[in-house]
């Protein structure tokens, strides 16, 4: 039994309106509503034990230190890795930033290779790019299918000796499909290449076990699974951190410097989290991991796919829609809509929808290398959470019925 | 003119014309032009922009882009009215649009058809879509005055 109503009472901003509107949030792959339980560990934070950590002279340092390590257990205990393995980042950008600089800088030599695929967001191209410059290393692209996914197959066929690194999302967040990593780590690995996996999409909806995956890194958005934003993790297999560069120097990740230009650096995961954390951020992710795991990741992936497909089915009736994806394998919906057979432009689309109170996102979704594969510049992208109703899609159905050139021009007057 | 300004249908009309028929359509590979390439930050909008300025005088004006509805009507109409304009006139005509935008006093006569875009201000998210290509044409101008 999935308590919808009691969890949707979790969240206060589901009683916000939008241009006047209810509120009805469909931009979940952007980032997500946080539940009343998050916002008070954030406010914990500072009304309680404000304090920097690490240096625990005093007692309320004592306790922000211990609130802090906690966190670190519980997204271990989330990912199922041990807590030296978890690092707390600014994000999925950061944690990808990070491994392309520190790890690829320290293993990688002119041409050698990287692989990627168009599917990427952009964070899971451009530090690869930056890498192939600075080491003279070529980034390639593993083709995706007739459908857009990422296959065993197509990877393999495109491995071979010169390959160091392969980068690849486990959630699609134009397309919604879920990657099979367990086989592509399988067949990365036997090439002798580490496998770095960008869980931003797949994380806050599945369950994610970094040792069944035996994927080398994994990162992820505390924003995108109702934690906080600017907070993420990186987590790496603790050999692999032991090889990596920090890519941030300074307090908190040294044991000692001179004056002669000597550094020692403290081992991971203290090593690449230098400066002051978002403290209140990685406490509310440490609320939000919480609370996924007391509804249950199985029960909110079920939830979560029984909503998709009724979405999908609904869509599918309507005459003047395309649907870019239409067997998604999580709740990320990309398409766009028709007036008289001519496609509307994304935005004017969204426009629309917000005076409506819905929220959608329109463009191309940070993975500008993607639309060549489906034949548009961008689209409008519907992504669900668990938060979200049947009631909710009927809306956004009924509205996109009556969404026209004309309609969609109305809305500026 | 006076009526366009309460009249939503003739103003629906007039953009979606623009949009769907937009005018000076088309870039020329012209060395005599000043040329600017307009992304906006928050959208797909992408625009570039060409004018011909010869002796004071803004003999042409093409743009060609990827944009919404909004913004192409916007550089639509902006190419119409300020084609054939001197720089001063045009200048005059780029503020009185902007105050427009701002909720200000403007001139309507001036703008024309542009008054299309009157009530824009009030849908801050789509501000950026009717101003692109404008705040293009200002910064060729000042450019141009630069030189």
């Amino acid at each position: 039994m999935f308590e919808i109503d009691k969890i949707r009472r979790d969240f206060p901003m589901l009683e916000r309106t939008n241009e006047g509107k209810p509120l009805i949030y469909l931009d979940n792959g952007a980032t997500t509503l946080k539940p009343d339980c998050v916002i008070a560990a954030v406010n914990n934070y500072y009304q309680n034990i404000t304090s920097n950590i690490h240096r625990g002279d005093y007692h309320l340092a004592y306790l922000a230190d211990q609130a802090y390590q906690q966190a670190r257990e519980v997204v271990a205990d989330f990912i199922n890795c041990q807590s030296k393995e978890v690092v707390f980042t600014y994000g999925t950008t950061h944690g990808l930033n990070q491994i392309a600089y520190g790890y690829g800088i320290k293993n990688l030599k002119k041409d050698d290779e990287i692989l990627i695929t168009v599917a990427e967001h952009a964070s899971n191209i451009l530090p690869w790019y930056r890498l192939a410059q600075l080491t003279g290393a070529k980034v390639r692209f593993i083709p995706l299918d007739e459908k857009g996914k990422i296959t065993v197959e197509n990877v393999k066929l495109a491995l071979n000796e010169r390959v160091k690194i392969v980068s690849l999302t486990h959630g699609s967040n134009v397309l919604g499909y879920i990657s099979d990593i367990k086989a592509i780590a399988a067949a990365v690995h036997e090439a002798g290449a580490i496998l770095v996996v960008d869980g931003a999409q797949s994380v806050p909806h599945i369950k994610t076990d970094v040792k069944e995956l035996d994927c080398d890194f994994l990162v992820f958005s505390g924003h995108k699974m109702g934690g906080p934003t600017a907070v993420g993790v990186m987590y790496g297999k603790y050999q692999l951190l032991e090889k990596m560069e920090p890519l941030l120097l300074g307090g908190g990740m040294n044991y000692r410097f001179d004056i002669a230009g000597q550094m020692l650096f403290k081992d991971a995961p203290d090593r690449f989290e230098a400066g002051t954390p978002g403290i209140e951020a990685v406490l509310g992710l440490k609320a939000a991991i919480q609370y996924l795991q007391n509804i249950g990741m199985d029960k909110i992936a079920l939830y979560e796919k029984q909503l998709k497909d009724y979405a999908v089915s609904e869509m599918k009736k309507l005459d003047n829609i395309i649907i870019y994806n239409p067997e998604p394998d999580i709740g990320i919906i990309s398409f766009n809509i028709t007036d008289q057979g001519r496609v509307l432009f994304g935005q004017d689309v969204a426009a629309y929808l917000s005076k409506h109170g819905l929220c959608l996102r329109s463009g191309n979704h940070c993975a500008k290398n993607l639309w060549h594969h489906l034949g548009t510049d961008s689209t409008i992208r519907c992504s669900l959470y668990f938060y979200n109703t049947k009631k909710e899609i009927d809306k956004l159905i009924e509205v996109l019925k009556t969404a026209t050139l004309e309609s969609c021009i109305d809305v500026i007057f | 003119m006076n009526s366009l300004k309460d009249n939503p249908i003739l103003k629906r009309e007039i953009i979606m014309d623009h949009y769907e028929n937009p005018r000076n359509n088309q870039l020329i590979d012209d060395e005599n032009y000043r040329k600017i390439h307009l992304y906006s930050s928050s959208c797909l909008d992408d625009i570039q922009l060409q004018v011909l300025i010869s002796q004071g005088v803004i003999a042409d004006v093409r743009f060609e882009g990827i944009a919404c509805a909004v913004a192409t009507a916007a550089a639509s109409i902006m190419s119409e009215l300020i084609k054939g304009r001197s720089i001063s006139q045009a200048e005059e005509i780029i503020e009185n649009y902007f105050s427009m935008i701002a909720q200000k006093d403007y001139d309507e006569q001036l703008l024309k058809e542009a008054v299309v875009f009157e009530g824009i201000g009030r849908q801050v998210n789509r501000v950026n879509c009717a101003t692109l290509s404008w705040k293009g044409l200002k910064q060729l101008l000042d450019e141009d005055e630069k030189r």
